[in-house]
């Protein structure tokens, strides 16, 4: 297990769509940006990735680098272990986050800290950039923690 | 009724059949065996010589296939094989309502709703799948330790409770109900294992809001029910059951990545319950029994907001024991002890408990039941729902 991640070592490991749908999310996140997508047409920003853009249908939306900071839309707590890394584990914290800089799409990740903090709907994060330099291929995952 | 097209009372349940309920990988037969059981069963309660069913329907890629059922059972001839999108119990009820449609277009005439699972013997719902990579919108929740279907789910229902002051006694009221009325169902698997309160206030969580008893149970065993046209149901030996409404769907970009639904607190049901009333002609106040798909109590909980019954504003005070209990609550709930009590048949046992309340054969039965709601699958896409009612209401 490495300090530096959240959850243990062993955890299922992100690779990019085979059709190259969301690879400039992960490449964003090796290089410590947050990106989304936006359409070039309408403006409109749009999350998760897809091809086409839902309010206007045009095929012709960009990567955006955006602020990395949000509030908590909702959270969980976890504490059964459901994957074979988390067992003996313990509790954590996934969230889901609001980006009112990109139009107010959501962003998931575990909240860092305490596993048993309290947590409340609407409090202001920051987004950790976590780097799994070791898996192979590499990738780096997009953590948050309360703003101080 | 004022729909131009609808299949309303044109197509009825006339048997249902159910195999011994297991507990989570103890079934004797194998999954294959245990469809074809349930499917003669509900051809034996239907009084139906099985070789005059002429199509299958199931739903969350169920891996009976409907050429190897047809083939297994001799059937003359096979005019009729669907399966329904999606994943989860959301198509419990559209598999009734494709069956019937196909019923009402001619495509078939006698045509079986099935769903099997003996998950020992394959990968279980409620375990990560194995595979150290991921991809797609799992590339995006998997390494964060959101996995399950409990986790999946548990941030919706974490958001409504929130927005609207929902404390957990309203979702420990529809495990209570669950548990209560399995102990009058010797078919249950929580046969003889009481719920009291307290016992679930000290369960464990599994993921909050979800406490062990607000999930639903994984079951080995098969359910099946019978469909004919309403004319061929009048002489078969069992009430029929009609068809009065069934829609299916889910609300604008449900299923956006990423848990970017914009109705995110939802059951899923916000766009498609207004179509089953419409469909029906009927209102919840002239709904006698409800079974609404437990896959963890919160959805029910949403579900029954996003049918009408109650304002979330107002779920503390409705969703109480007494409430939910036959034969003398104001909305009894899950009369056979549904997925977290009865039996994890995918929701099917629901379907079938809808029927025996229409029946009046319930191990919980609601004095005089004229008009059933089946709820199934909250919180997946799509979902749907469908609302069976007696001679008397057709």
């Amino acid at each position: 297990m490495s300090a530096s991640t959240y959850l243990p070592a062993g955890m299922p490991r992100p690779i990019p769509e085979p059709d190259g749908l969301d690879r400039p999310y992960w490449d964003g996140t090796r290089a410590g940006e947050l990106r989304v997508q936006r359409c070039r047409a309408c403006r409109g920003w749009q999350w998760g990735p897809e091809w086409i853009c839902h309010r206007c249908l045009a095929f012709d939306l960009e990567w955006v680098t955006v602020a990395p900071r949000g509030r908590v839309y909702s959270w969980e707590r976890a504490w059964h272990p459901v994957h074979p890394a988390l067992k003996d584990h313990g509790p954590y914290i996934v969230v889901l986050v609001e980006l009112p800089e990109a139009g107010g799409v959501r962003m998931l990740g575990n909240l860092l800290g305490d596993p048993r903090q309290e947590v409340q709907i609407g409090s202001a994060v920051e987004a950790v950039f976590e780097p799994h330099d070791e898996a192979a291929p590499p990738f780096t995952l997009v953590q948050w923690r309360m703003t101080p | 009724m004022t729909r131009e097209r609808s299949i309303r009372g044109q197509v009825a349940v006339v048997g249902v059949g159910e195999t011994t309920y297991y507990k989570h990988g103890r079934a004797p037969e194998s999954e294959f065996a245990l469809a074809l059981q349930a499917i003669l069963r509900a051809c034996d309660d239907a009084g139906i010589d099985p070789r005059q069913v002429d199509g299958f329907a199931s739903y969350s890629n169920d891996r009976n296939d409907p050429s190897r059922l047809a083939a297994a059972l001799g059937l003359p001839e096979l005019r009729f094989s669907n399966m329904q999108w999606g994943g989860g119990g959301g198509g419990g009820s559209a598999a009734v309502g494709n069956a019937a449609a196909a019923v009402a277009a001619g495509y078939a005439d006698c045509v079986v709703v099935f769903r099997a699972l003996a998950q020992g013997q394959f990968q279980r719902f409620g375990a990560a799948p194995p595979g150290g990579t991921v991809s797609g919108e799992a590339a995006f929740t998997f390494p964060y330790g959101l996995i399950s279907p409990a986790q999946r789910f548990a941030m919706r229902v974490m958001r409504f409770m929130h927005d609207h002051g929902v404390r957990q006694e309203a979702q420990r009221a529809i495990a209570l109900a669950s548990y209560h009325h399995a102990q009058a169902n010797p078919r249950a698997v929580m046969h003889g294992r009481p719920l009291t309160a307290e016992a679930y206030d000290a369960s464990r969580w599994i993921v909050e809001p979800f406490r062990l008893f607000d999930c639903c149970m994984e079951n080995d065993g098969a359910a099946a029910l019978v469909l004919v046209s309403a004319e061929r149901a009048r002489d078969l030996r069992r009430p029929p059951a009609y068809l009065l409404g069934v829609a299916q769907g889910s609300e604008y970009r449900n299923a956006a990545r990423g848990h970017n639904a914009p109705t995110y607190a939802s059951s899923s049901f916000t766009t498609v319950a207004p179509h089953l009333w419409d469909m029906a002609g009927l209102g919840q106040k002239d709904v006698d029994v409800v079974q609404s798909y437990e896959n963890f109590t919160g959805g029910v909980l949403m579900s029954l907001v996003e049918h009408g019954f109650f304002a979330p504003e107002e779920a503390n005070d409705f969703l109480t024991p007494e409430n939910l209990i036959a034969p003398s609550g104001r909305l009894p709930l899950n009369t056979s002890g549904g997925n977290l009590a009865e039996c994890y048949m995918h929701g099917l046992e629901l379907q079938i408990e809808a029927v025996r309340q229409l029946r009046g054969e319930s191990c919980n039965q609601v004095p005089a039941a004229r008009a059933a709601l089946v709820i199934s699958g909250p919180m997946v896409t799509p979902v749907s729902s469908m609302l069976l009612g007696t001679e008397a209401v057709r």
